[in-house]
C-alpha cells in the first residue's frame, strides 16, 4: 500500500531522516519507534505533506506523495493525527469532526460530511451532541477529538502520532484498542508512532525502531524486543526492557 | 444569537416605510451613508472576524469608486456595467496581493503592513495619475443629460438612494449569514487558529483565505462605486488611502466585528461622530473625528475587544444561562 525507499530530510545539512526505507501492507498496524529525535514525526511530517523529502520517494497506492500539498495528501487518503491535540477551539466538537469530513472527503456535500463526523465521533466515543464545546474535554477527551478528526476525513492509511502521551495506564489501553478496532472494524492501516514500548508492542503486527535517523530493526515485535542493537539504542536501561518482555509475555498468552 | 423571524420582518417594514412617513433631506442623507459605510464595515468584517486584519480595504474602495467614475466619464460606460468592471478590478488587485501572501503565510503583524502598503499604493496612483483622476482635488462623475439619469445611476431624489442604499445594506447582511452557515466559516475559524491543523483536516488554507478575501474585496468596491454616485465626488481622502482603511478597522472593532450587526452598530457611531464634530466645530475640528477614533480604538482593543455589540450579547446571554437551569 506504501512503498518508501531511500527517504531523506536534511534540515541545514543536519540529516533528520536518513535513506530511510520500509514498506506498509494493507490492513496492517505498523508501531514506530524509537529514541527522541530520531526521525519519527520527521517522517509523519514527509508523508503527510508538512514538509517534503530533501531525496526519496513515497509511493501511495503507486502514485508518488512527495511534493503534494497536504490537504491533497488528505484527499488521497492519508489521515494524520498530531503528537500534542490540535482542536480548534472556535468551533464546537462537532464542528471540528464535520469540518473534517467536510474538508478531508473532497468537499462534496454537508450532509454527508455530518454523516462522517457522526460515525467518527461514534467510534471513538465522544458524545454527538452538536453544541458541545472543545474546552470541557479532558487529556484523553481531546485526544479521542484528534482521532475522530482523522478518522472523519476518510483515510485508507491512518499515521497516529505517540497517540498516548499524557495518559494513565488504563486510558492508554482503551487508546491502544482504539487502534486496533479501527483497524479490524474499519480496515483502515496504521502507522503509529509512540514512545511507551509496552502499549505499542501488544497491539502492532510488526515493528520498526529508529535511531538518529536511520532505521536499525524491523519486524514482528517478538523479535524485535530481542534485538541487542534494539535493546542497547532504545530501551537503555533494565527497567525499560523488563517492561518489554512482559509486555510480550501477556501478547503470548493472549493469542 | 438567533433574531425572530417576527422581529426581522417588522424591521425591514419600519425600514421600508421610514422615508414615506420621515421625509427630512438631512436625516435621510445621514441614513444613506449610514447604510452605505454599514456595507463597507460589514465588508470589512467578512475578512476581519477571521484575523485577516486589513488596512488595506481604502485601496479596494477607492478603485471601485475611481474605476467606476473614470468609465463613466471617459468612456460614457454606464455604471450598470461600470460598477461590476470595478468590483472584478478590485477583486484582481485582491488575488495579486492575497495570493502571494496565503502561500508564503504572511499573516499577523506582517499581513497588516502588507495591506497597509496597498493603501498607500492606490493613494499614490490616484494623486500621481491627476490628469485622469483630479488627484489630491478630487474627482466628480459628469452629470448626466436629463432622460439619462436611471442609466447613469444618477438621482436626485434622496429616497431613491435610501431604497438602493438599504438593499445593498441587507445583501451585507444576507452575506454575512450565507458565509457564517457555510462550511467555509468553519474552515476559516480553524485557520485562524492553527493553519498547520486546518490542513491537516484537508482544507485548502491559501484557496479559502483568498475566497474570502475576493469576497470582501469584491464588496467594498461596490460600496466604494456606490458611494461616489451617491455624492458625486470623490477624493482620495474620502474614499481611498489609509484613513479610510483605519476608519474601517476602527468602526467594525466598535461596533464588534464577530457579529452581523456589529459593523451597523460602528457606522452609527462613527457617522454620529463625524457629523456632530462638523456641525459643533465646523471646520475648527477638521480631522478630529480621526482623533477620537485612534483614542476610541485603542480604549476599545484594550477594555472591549468584542466591541459594543458584541459584549452586549455576550452580557446577555450569561445572563440567560442561569434561568435555564433553574
Amino acid at each position: 500500500m506504501l512503498v518508501v525507499e531511500g527517504l531523506v530530510k536534511s534540515f541545514y545539512g543536519f540529516k533528520a531522516v536518513n535513506n530511510v526505507s520500509f514498506t506498509v501492507e494493507r490492513s496492517e498496524i505498523l508501531g514506530l519507534i524509537g529514541p527522541n529525535g530520531s526521525g519519527k514525526s520527521t517522517i509523519f511530517n514527509m508523508l503527510s505533506g508538512t514538509f517534503p523529502p530533501t531525496a526519496g520517494s513515497m509511493r501511495f497506492d503507486g502514485a508518488e506523495l512527495a511534493g503534494l500539498a497536504p490537504h491533497r495528501i488528505i484527499n488521497r487518503g492519508i489521515g494524520r493525527t498530531f503528537q500534542i491535540p490540535r482542536p480548534f477551539h472556535r468551533l464546537t466538537i462537532f464542528e471540528n469532526v464535520a469540518l473534517a469530513g467536510y474538508f478531508g472527503q473532497g468537499r462534496h456535500s454537508r450532509a454527508k460530511a455530518e454523516e462522517a463526523a457522526e460515525r467518527a465521533l461514534a467510534m471513538v466515543g465522544l458524545s454527538t451532541d452538536r453544541h458541545a464545546g472543545v474546552d470541557g474535554l479532558g487529556a484523553a477527551g481531546l485526544k479521542k477529538l484528534e482521532l475522530a478528526k482523522a478518522l472523519a476525513t476518510g483515510p485508507k492509511l491512518l499515521l497516529a502520532d505517540e497517540s498516548l502521551g499524557g495518559l494513565d495506564e488504563s486510558e492508554m489501553d482503551q487508546a491502544a484498542d482504539m487502534l486496533r478496532k479501527i483497524r479490524d472494524e474499519l480496515g483502515i492501516t496504521i502507522i503509529w508512532v509512540e514512545h511507551i514500548m509496552g502499549v505499542l508492542m501488544r497491539v502492532v503486527d510488526r515493528v520498526m525502531v529508529l535511531d538518529h535517523g536511520e532505521k536499525i530493526s524491523e519486524g514482528l515485535p517478538g523479535e524485535v524486543a530481542g534485538d541487542p542493537r534494539v535493546i542497547e539504542v532504545y530501551l537503555g536501561t533494565d527497567a525499560d526492557a523488563t517492561q518489554a518482555a512482559a509486555a510480550l509475555a501477556r501478547r503470548r498468552t493472549e493469542r | 444569537m438567533k433574531t425572530p423571524r417576527a422581529v426581522w420582518i417588522a424591521g425591514i417594514a419600519a425600514a421600508i416605510a421610514l422615508p414615506f412617513v420621515h421625509r427630512d433631506p438631512y436625516h435621510l442623507h445621514i441614513l444613506v451613508l449610514i447604510l452605505i459605510w454599514s456595507f463597507a464595515y460589514t465588508s470589512w468584517s467578512i475578512m476581519g472576524r477571521f484575523g485577516l486584519v486589513s488596512l488595506g480595504h481604502g485601496g479596494f474602495m477607492g478603485v471601485g469608486a475611481y474605476v467606476t467614475a473614470l468609465l463613466w466619464n471617459h468612456l460614457g460606460m454606464s455604471p450598470w456595467l461600470g460598477i461590476p468592471l470595478a468590483m472584478v478590478a478590485a477583486a484582481l488587485l485582491a488575488l495579486v496581493v492575497g495570493y502571494p501572501c496565503f502561500r508564503f503565510r504572511i499573516t499577523g503583524h506582517y499581513f497588516v503592513l502588507v495591506t497597509l502598503a496597498l493603501s498607500g499604493i492606490v493613494l499614490q496612483v490616484i494623486t500621481a495619475t491627476r490628469d485622469y483622476t483630479g488627484g489630491s482635488l478630487g474627482y466628480t462623475p459628469d452629470r448626466a443629460t436629463s432622460g439619462r439619469q436611471l442609466l447613469a445611476l444618477q438621482f436626485d431624489d434622496k429616497v431613491i438612494w435610501y431604497f438602493i442604499a438599504l438593499l445593498i445594506w441587507l445583501s451585507g447582511l444576507l452575506i454575512w449569514r450565507w458565509i457564517d452557515r457555510s462550511m467555509g466559516r468553519y474552515a476559516m475559524d480553524a485557520i485562524s487558529e492553527d493553519e498547520d491543523a486546518a490542513a491537516a483536516v484537508g482544507v485548502n488554507v491559501t484557496a479559502e483565505k483568498l475566497k474570502i478575501t475576493v469576497i470582501s474585496a469584491l464588496m467594498t468596491a461596490l460600496a466604494g462605486a456606490l458611494y461616489c454616485q451617491y455624492q458625486m465626488f470623490i477624493s482620495p481622502d474620502t474614499v481611498s488611502g489609509i484613513s479610510v482603511s483605519l476608519q474601517m478597522a476602527f468602526a467594525a472593532i466598535v461596533g464588534g466585528l464577530y457579529v452581523s450587526f456589529g459593523p451597523t452598530i460602528g457606522a452609527v457611531i462613527t457617522i454620529l461622530l463625524a457629523e456632530t464634530l462638523r456641525i459643533g466645530f465646523g471646520t475648527n475640528a477638521v480631522g478630529w473625528d480621526n482623533l477620537v477614533y485612534g483614542v476610541l480604538l485603542v480604549l476599545f482593543i484594550i477594555f472591549l475587544p468584542k466591541g459594543i455589540l458584541g459584549s452586549v450579547i455576550e452580557k446577555l446571554k450569561t445572563q440567560r444561562k442561569p434561568s435555564l437551569r433553574s
